[in-house]
């Protein structure tokens, strides 16, 4: 039996075969239990509710055939990070590489990690499952120690065999010692892990251990998953944000229509083939109340509702020095508005989810970021405890932050409740696009003051804009999902996230405020807003960036030299100028005024993230007839510290790279007053092979292995628009202070200047 | 009202019951277990549900059935046996490995598939011509880098050949 990321390959043995009794379920938790999909019978089991995180048989087993399962509390959203994790855990553990095996975002066998977000999984799960290697590979030498008759400081592990010292005849494997069998110790914390000088596989480019499978189609996707009985499920979403749901009309027949479930203006259908629920939810005819406007007219309408409503909440993160009286006085002032869109997470696919639900418990396959939580909430929704419930992560299309998949498994649950059989729901691509949550919009307001020298004196940020967790950043009650939320009379966790650039600037006067507009009504319509990769991230990067950057020219001064005269020496400094040394920077001012015709212009932005920085360069080319642009080349300097797999990293940085410009350039979620219109790639676009750069440029800086490592995907996101924008600026004469730059965006921009 | 209907999916004969307008996607992943081709959007404006059918790449979410029937179909699991004789991958899933060209790898199986197809029709094509042939296919994650790396990797290979 072959696993990838904790989920059985090898579907030739039957997967009855593997089930066992109940009792397997509950006394060998931590042993790999057998495929997620054998396990499905809920029945009468009971799973822990918690996992023990001090115990070293919650992170790791060791099967007969010295196979190592590593149980981890992350899940794979697409960038590689099984991978990772199974570096750490080969050498550690002192076992080859393709013994290791690492089973990710099970409730009922890995420990509560929340899930993956943050881009911190090497941060949080690193750490911890370097401690457990060592542990166990403590123990192994302690058993081993007694079976061979020789004391631990005379064995040598290697490649999952304890032997003795010069006597390489007496040894005894991992699997012979404990296969199978749990550890039953806490970890100490005292055992040392190996330090860098040892690692043979930790900081080299190995490649990833789910890309074969993937490119054979052997990789069992959750799309993939079916359990016997299942039927499939499809929602039909309101027609108009706020509309109830006045009647079905009677006597409806579909071929294979099982049942059709309502309950306030949530609507499902549930059919025995998966083409024939995709038909009803298209055909069946409902009656909706016409609801009075909820959104905007426009974007200009929206930006400037955000700029004139009273916030409902407003915080100053932070007020150094004097920012008025140094604007006051100052020798120049500067001031700007950046506007920033919604944005969808339009995943590759919309959201699937697969629920058995019984009367005394249930098991949920889905495909979202944060388990664990939603293990609570679906428990809550069915009025089950929570040790009746096993929620299964699955791998789905890359996943971004909070997008619909927890939204998925909560209407498979209703649907599988509802017919009392297993129910595979998959989302349209409207529901995908239009009904996800979105990235929240922001307008903010830079103003800054120069000196005679140039210098900077004041940088104050206002912000204005919607609260990205009206939608929780997970799913912990039921009233978080949508369906809930349409069902009617629930709350949800909603909470303030004030929008803040982030930077580490030396500016005397420094000011940063966020007012946040009421926004909780939107939480049963698609655009409810949530995280999106880098959450207001890359919107107020943009925001700040550019901004920086329109101070240089205001004080004449190159954008390079500018931003290293304000950093302190240091990582953010050392990025900064590495970037503009592999891109070549030659120091100049733009020319003021507006060019003509097809111009080519270079843009530099910084940011930190978490710990990581980032500076980024980009070179476009724009023919400002057509208002088309292309970044034509990419080069980033990236200081995450010690990189895990240098392979891995370039293929993240690229990809965030990639969809960041994505975004930049094509995105917006349009709306009219009452409904989503962005309901499919030719309404929500997104980029395709012919807009990608020539080239991507990749400098990993500071990648030491005392330098701790942190999270490497969100920060690279991060600088993108910010970077664009100034180059369009260079290329062009023209700012562009609105995202995205499409090329209807550009032209009308061009021509206004 | 469904009919029996016989289909020929990576060599081998299939007889399946359904509605003649159901789409391929949902018959090949449902009824014969080929689970390469994946629903991306149903529109066919991602190319997540790329088969070949008689050597051409077609969008399976939107071609009924019916409309297949006598013909060869090639999911992705299948793609490997029409490589050139002895490899164990077809080059282009070998080249995708070389380049690491996935992230989720949900949309793979689209690029796999087309570029395969095109480099069989177009051997020496070049590099503007495989951009052209990509045009059209989704990878929301933002692999473009590394899956063009990978095509050209594939081309220059079978170009050898």
């Amino acid at each position: 039996m072959a696993y990838i990321d904790g989920i059985e390959v090898d579907a030739v043995l039957s997967r009855r075969g593997f089930l066992g009794a109940a009792g397997v379920l509950v006394v060998s938790w931590a042993l790999p239990l057998p495929a997620a999909g054998a396990a499905a019978s809920a029945g009468a089991a009971s799973f822990p509710l918690t996992i023990a995180p001090g115990m070293l048989d919650s992170w790791l087993a060791v099967l007969p055939d010295g196979s190592v399962i590593a149980s981890v509390g992350k899940i794979e959203a697409g960038m590689g990070i099984g991978t990772s994790f199974a570096q750490i855990i080969a050498d550690e553990l002192d076992v080859p590489f393709d013994k290791v095996q690492v089973r990710m975002g099970d409730t009922a066998t890995t420990v509560d990690q929340r899930g993956t977000g943050s881009s911190n999984g090497i941060i949080s799960a690193g750490p911890i499952l370097r401690k457990a290697g060592a542990e166990a590979r403590h123990a192994l030498i302690g058993m081993a120690a007694l079976r061979l008759g020789a004391p631990a400081g005379q064995l040598v592990a290697s490649d999952g065999v304890v032997s003795v010292i010069g006597e390489p005849e007496r040894r005894v494997s991992y699997g012979e010692l404990i296969g199978g069998k749990r550890f039953e110790i806490q970890l100490s914390g005292k055992v040392e892990s190996k330090p860098p000088a040892q690692f043979k596989l930790v900081g080299k480019p190995v490649p990833r251990i789910d890309i074969p499978a993937k490119v054979t189609g052997a990789y069992p996707y959750l799309v993939d998953h079916k359990v016997p009985g299942m039927l499939h499920g499809r929602v039909i979403r309101p027609p108009e944000a706020g509309a109830h749901l006045l009647s079905v009309a009677p006597g409806q027949k579909f071929p294979g229509l099982v049942k059709i479930v309502t309950e306030g203006d949530f609507v499902g259908v549930v059919c025995c083939r998966e083409e024939q629920a995709i038909a009803c939810a298209r055909d069946l005819r409902l009656s909706w109340s016409r609801p009075p406007a909820m959104f905007s007219a426009s974007y200009d309408a929206l930006y400037e509702k955000l700029r004139s409503s009273a916030p409902k909440a407003s915080k100053r993160e932070l007020n150094e020095g004097d920012v008025d009286a140094a604007m006051a006085g100052a020798a120049k002032v500067v001031e700007a508005r950046y506007d920033y869109p919604f944005q969808s997470h339009a995943c590759m696919a919309p959201a699937c989810a697969l629920a058995d639900v019984k009367a005394d418990g249930a098991t949920v396959w889905m495909g979202g970021q944060k388990p664990y939580g939603l293990r609570k909430a679906i428990a809550g929704l069915l009025g089950q405890q929570a040790e009746r419930v096993r929620v299964v992560w699955m791998a789905g299309p890359g996943s971004y932050g909070m997008n619909d998949a927890d939204d998925a498994a909560i209407d498979a649950a209703l649907l599988s409740h509802a017919v009392g059989q297993p129910v595979r729901l998959q989302y349209s691509r409207a529901d995908g696009i239009a009904w996800d949550p979105k990235g929240p919009p922001v307008t903010t307001r830079m103003r800054g003051a120069l000196d005679g020298a140039g210098k900077v004196l004041a940088y104050d940020l206002e912000a204005r804009g919607y609260s990205g967790r009206i939608r929780p950043s997970g799913t912990d009650s039921p009233g978080d999902a949508l369906s809930v939320q349409l069902m009617g009379g629930a709350n949800a966790n909603s909470t303030d996230l004030f929008q803040y650039s982030e930077e580490n600037y030396r500016f005397s006067n420094k000011r940063k405020t966020s007012h946040l507009v009421a926004w909780e009504h939107s939480l049963p319509t698609g655009l409810r807003t949530a995280h999106l990769r880098d959450p207001d991230g890359m919107a107020m990067c943009f925001a700040s960036e550019c901004f920086i950057d329109e101070m240089a020219h205001a004080a004449a001064r190159d954008p390079v030299e500018f931003r290293l005269a304000h950093l302190v020496e240091g990582r953010d400094y050392s990025v900064v100028a590495a970037a503009a040394q592999k891109a070549g920077w030659q120091a100049r001012t733009t020319p003021a005024g507006k060019r003509a015709g097809v111009v080519r212009g270079r843009g530099i932005a910084y940011a930190p993230r978490s710990g990581t920085m980032v500076a980024l360069v980009a070179e476009v080319e724009v023919n400002m007839d057509s208002g088309k642009m292309r970044v034509t080349r990419f080069v980033v300097a990236h200081d995450c510290g010690f990189v895990v797999n240098p392979m891995s990293l370039a293929g993240t940085i690229e990809a965030n790279l990639i969809q960041a410009m994505s975004r930049a350039m094509y995105e917006q979620v349009e709306f009219t007053p009452t409904r989503v219109t962005s309901v499919d790639w030719t309404s929500y676009p997104i980029v395709e092979m012919a807009d990608i750069p020539d080239r991507i440029d990749i400098e990993i800086v500071n990648n030491r292995p005392d330098a701790r490592s942190l999270g490497a995907g969100e920060p690279s996101t991060r600088p993108v628009a910010a970077a664009i924008s100034n180059a369009l600026f260079d290329a062009t004469g023209v700012r562009i202070r609105r995202v995205p730059f499409t090329a209807a965006a550009l032209r009308a921009a061009f021509s206004a200047a | 009202m469904s009919a029996a209907i016989k289909l020929t999916v990576n060599g081998k004969s299939q007889q399946v019951a359904a509605a003649a307008d159901t789409p391929l996607l949902y018959v090949l992943r449902n009824d014969i277990g080929a689970s390469g081709p994946r629903f991306g959007c149903g529109l066919a404006q991602c190319g997540a549900c790329t088969v070949q059918v008689d050597g051409a790449p077609v969008r399976s979410c939107v071609t009924p059935v019916a409309a297949v029937g006598g013909k060869h179909i090639i999911t992705l699991v299948g793609l490997a046996a029409t490589a050139p004789a002895g490899a164990a991958l077809h080059p282009v899933q070998q080249a995708f490995i070389d380049e690491q060209a996935t992230q989720c790898g949900y949309c793979i199986n689209g690029w796999i598939m087309t570029s395969a197809a095109l480099l069989k029709q177009n051997p020496h094509a070049t590099d503007a011509e495989l951009r052209e042939g990509l045009a059209g296919l989704k990878c929301r994650c933002g692999s473009h880098m590394s899956i063009l790396r990978a095509v050209k990797r594939a081309a220059r290979q079978l170009a050898q050949v």
